[in-house]
């Protein structure tokens, strides 16, 4: 079966790959405007401030839009159908994942702004993926 | 200095036919689009000075056309590059960089016939950010805010299906519409799950097609003595939000849709009221319902149900997509190019059984990518002053 597509870091995403490894959910926020931002570069998106630090979030958030896919690229046919989301993080930075930990999954088991937290997925030796699940 | 009623269209025609075409290549898709328009507009080849395309590179369009333009503008941002390379010939023309614009589009999207499909760059913001998730094409991204569509404003399955519905009874009065057969709506929703909420009937074409466009001044377009109608600028506009679908900022509205629209309604100086017939970008059904509602026919939520109301099928007040859209006519993968062509069709009166009567302005709307660009286009055949 072909393998599943697999993120090669960058610099600028290094950070966030290194903590996903460690199971920690590292995302940038800006000292100057306050706020998180997803993904990683190496200026604010909302104010396009440099002055950015890497924090630790807490891995808990809403299920903030979602889809069920049925027909699945190659290598993922022994998933479908599963789930791809957008999940809003209590901080406020979103990310796209998949919510995983449900069978059969239909859009009653799966409520816009439900609560959902991180949970790691050790894909290979060099990548975690944060995936999430309801709570 | 306004580009309202600084060019017309003079030349708009498709490829011989649309739908499966495994004998063409991409390149000859442009070049023999581009033949009909020049035969249509009454121009020769080297009258054209200026090429614009996407998908393509615009210096393979002119060598393969075997011309030396002095302008040339490749602007390949998705779907609606079309519409923005309408805007930029205009913006072109006016100031003088070229008199007679070539706009082509040809895509193998079915046969892919000299087609490259490009993989994603692990390294790339896509690859790293989204790729790993399981994204499998548009079905997968571009439909990623319906959920919360239907969450916040109550949108059905039933409201996006009649979508289809209505683009479908235009189809049928399409002789070259590759999908002709009447649908209900429980046919929509019977039709096999792609990726929910989107059906298959939910769901634009894969096929193979081209188009081209012949924009010239105005003034020169009024001397020509043509045989129709030109088609006048009135109103244009294009934006970009994000590349990807996960950086949308609201997944209920595109702030690319919105600042086209807002462009295009304010240089053509029009109101909503004033449009007749419409052309929404149909790559799925819910894509139609966000254009009536970001560009301001109704309000945020109320796109469904107009729908179901059918305002925009045969016999509607506001006639959408008559040639039977990307879900029904043909959908060669950047559509905008032939939502530009019904409306020149439609402004010309030369669009048959399915002629909107007496229509005097329409508008052209439609993304790029998955909401990550937009434009709009607001066209008349008033000659104005």
């Amino acid at each position: 079966m072909p393998a599943k597509a697999l993120p090669v870091p960058t610099p600028e995403t290094a950070p966030f790959w290194d903590g996903t490894k460690r199971h920690e959910l590292r995302m940038q926020r800006c000292n100057d405007c306050a706020q998180f931002f997803f993904y990683p570069r190496p200026y604010c998106r909302h104010c396009f401030s440099a002055n950015t630090e890497w924090r630790t979030l807490s891995g808990r958030g809403t299920l903030h839009t979602y889809v069920i896919n049925h027909r699945p690229p190659p290598g993922w046919e022994e998933d479908a159908p599963y789930v791809i989301a957008i999940v809003e993080l209590a901080e406020g930075p979103r990310l796209m994942t998949n919510i995983v930990g449900i069978t059969d999954p239909t859009p009653d088991k799966l409520p816009i702004d439900a609560p959902v937290e991180v949970v790691w997925a050790d894909v290979s030796d060099e990548i975690t993926l944060p995936h999430f699940r309801l709570v | 200095m306004t580009l309202k009623y600084s060019v017309a269209i003079i030349g708009a025609q498709e490829t011989d036919a649309v739908g499966f075409l495994p004998d063409m290549s991409v390149p000859h898709l442009h070049a023999q689009a581009a033949r009909n328009a020049i035969q249509d507009a009454g121009i020769r080849r080297d009258d054209i000075d200026g090429v614009f395309t996407a998908g393509i590179s615009p210096a393979l369009l002119a060598e393969y056309l075997g011309i030396v333009p002095r302008h040339l503008d490749g602007t390949s941002v998705g779907g609606c590059s079309f519409m923005i390379l309408v805007r930029h010939a205009a913006a072109a023309i006016k100031a003088g960089l070229c008199d007679v614009a070539l706009i082509t589009h040809g895509e193998s999207g079915r046969s892919r016939v000299g087609a490259t499909r490009p993989a994603t760059d692990p390294q790339s913001p896509m690859g790293q950010f989204e790729a790993p998730y399981g994204p499998f094409g548009p079905s997968t991204m571009f439909t990623m805010g319906v959920a919360r569509h239907m969450a916040k404003y109550g949108t059905t399955s039933e409201q996006l299906a009649a979508v289809a519905v209505s683009t479908r009874q235009w189809a049928m009065k399409n002789p070259r519409a590759m999908m002709r057969d009447p649908i209900t709506i429980e046919d929509v929703l019977n039709s096999r799950m792609i990726c929910w909420p989107m059906h298959l009937l939910d769901c634009c074409l894969v096929t193979d097609g081209g188009a081209a466009l012949i924009v010239v001044s105005a003034e020169r377009a009024r001397s020509m003595g043509l045989d129709h109608p030109p088609v006048y600028l009135l109103g244009a506009g294009e934006a970009v939000e994000q590349q990807m679908i996960s950086q949308m900022v609201d997944f209920t509205s595109s702030a690319g849709y919105r600042k086209a629209g807002e462009e295009a309604f304010r240089m053509a100086e029009v109101t909503h009221r004033d449009i007749q017939h419409v052309m929404f970008y149909d790559a799925f059904t819910h894509t139609p319902i966000y254009s009536l509602e970001d560009l301001g026919f109704v309000k945020k939520g109320e796109g469904g149900p107009w729908m179901a109301e059918m305002h925009g099928a045969p016999g509607g007040d506001l006639p959408m997509n008559t040639n039977g859209g990307g879900l029904s006519y043909t959908h060669t993968g950047m559509y905008g190019m032939f939502a530009i062509q019904e409306s020149v069709r439609q402004l010309r009166g030369e669009a048959g059984e399915r002629q909107v009567p007496g229509v005097e302005v329409g508008l052209v709307h439609g993304p790029g990518g998955m909401f990550s660009a937009a434009a709009t286009l607001i066209l008349t055949n008033q000659p104005g002053d």
